[in-house]
Formats: C-alpha cells, structure tokens, sequence
C-alpha cells in the first residue's frame, strides 16, 4: 500500500519534471530535466521492483542508469557548441 | 520488521525526489536547478535504492541494488558538472542576480546574458546546424 503511495508520488515528481521540459527558455534546460528524469526512474524501477517482487527490476534500473549518463554525456558534448537562442 | 525499516528509508528518499523536482521547477536559472535537482535526486534515489535494499532482502537484491545505488551515485554528479560546463561555453548566462562566476573568470570571458557586450566572443556558429 506505501509502495503504491510512493510510486505515485514519483509519478508527480517526474510531471514536474515533464513541466520544466516543455517550459524551460533553454536548451540546457530541458537536458537536465530529461538528466532527471533518468534518474526518477531508476528509483521508480526499484520501487516496482520491491511491489512485485521480481528481483530483475533492479537490472533495468542499473541499465538504465548506465543509458541515461551517456546520453547525458552526448548531450552535454552538443550543447557546447551552441548558441544561446538556437 | 525488516520491510518496516526499508520503506521508512524509501520514504525519506521519495521526499528528497520531490524536493528536488520542486527546485527543479521554482528556480530561476540553469544552474540553479541543475545543483538543487541533482543533488536532491542523486540521494533520494540512493535511498530508494537503499531501501528497496533492505525491504527486498534476498541476496542478488541486495548486492544488484548496492551496486546500482553505487553506480547512480558515481555517474549523476559526473553528468551534471559536464552538462554546467556544457552550457556554460554555450554561452547560456547566469541569472542577473548571481553574485559570482568564478569559471568564467578562469576562461576569462563575460558570460552572455550579464553583459551587454555579450556579441564580443562571436561564436556565429557555422556548423549549429549539425
């Protein structure tokens, strides 16, 4: 019953999150929004993990984790060479 | 008892989520949101993991849950400090109410969007379109 409490409070979490990414005024904005949303949903994964109690939920959250640092690597790479408004 | 302690830890770690996602959304520029949302995040999901840890309590969910905690505490400080340097040398600005900005000092330029004269570094970006 927690666990679905804090399931939906991650929910929450990550719509805010989905505001800052249509929002934000720039570019490097919406990279860390999306930076943490990666994040959000590493916990997320642990959190279904320990509801269904289905131990293989945690490996998507370590690949998860693994895929959303390098492509916040590659974002961050691109944003250098940019401009403010482009 | 076990499953008690574990979703105390997660609960603490839920807030710092929420916490974080709130600066994520109240503060006023890039830098700001990006070290109150990675930090707060970066712990909160340590504790989830942590919890989810303690909660769980078989073996390959203890050890596969550390390793992850482990992992997401190396790798998200690393992806922020390289996304505020890219931004950075993007030339994005500080808000006008920040006080210092000592790495643009140390390239020794202005950051664009304090100064009026933020033009003077011309980086007319040829190949933007990439």
């Amino acid at each position: 019953m927690a666990v679905t409490v804090f399931l939906m409070l991650i929910l929450l979490a990550a719509f805010m999150c989905l505001y800052r990414l249509r929002r934000g005024p720039t570019a490097p904005d919406r990279t860390v929004a999306i930076d943490i949303l990666g994040t959000l949903v590493v916990g997320f994964c642990a959190l279904y993990a320990l509801r269904t109690g289905r131990v293989f939920y945690l490996n998507v959250a370590i690949s998860w984790a693994l895929l959303s640092f390098t492509g916040t690597l590659a974002l961050a790479k691109y944003l250098e060479g940019k401009a403010y408004d482009e | 008892m076990n499953e008690v302690i574990g979703k105390v830890i997660i609960g603490v770690g839920v807030a710092f989520d929420l916490f974080g996602t709130l600066g994520l959304v109240r503060l006023p520029d890039v830098y700001n949101r990006l070290q109150a949302a990675t930090k707060c995040v970066t712990l909160g999901t340590c504790f989830i993991l942590l919890g989810a840890a303690v909660a769980m309590g078989s073996a390959q969910a203890v050890v596969t849950a550390l390793l992850c905690a482990a992992f997401v505490l190396l790798t998200t400080p690393v992806g922020a400090h390289a996304l505020a340097r890219g931004s950075h040398r993007g030339g994005v600005g500080l808000w006008e109410g920040s006080v210092t900005d000592e790495y643009g000092e140390d390239v020794g330029r202005p950051t664009a969007g304090r100064d009026e004269d933020e033009a003077g570094e011309d980086e007319e970006e040829d190949s933007g379109g990439a």
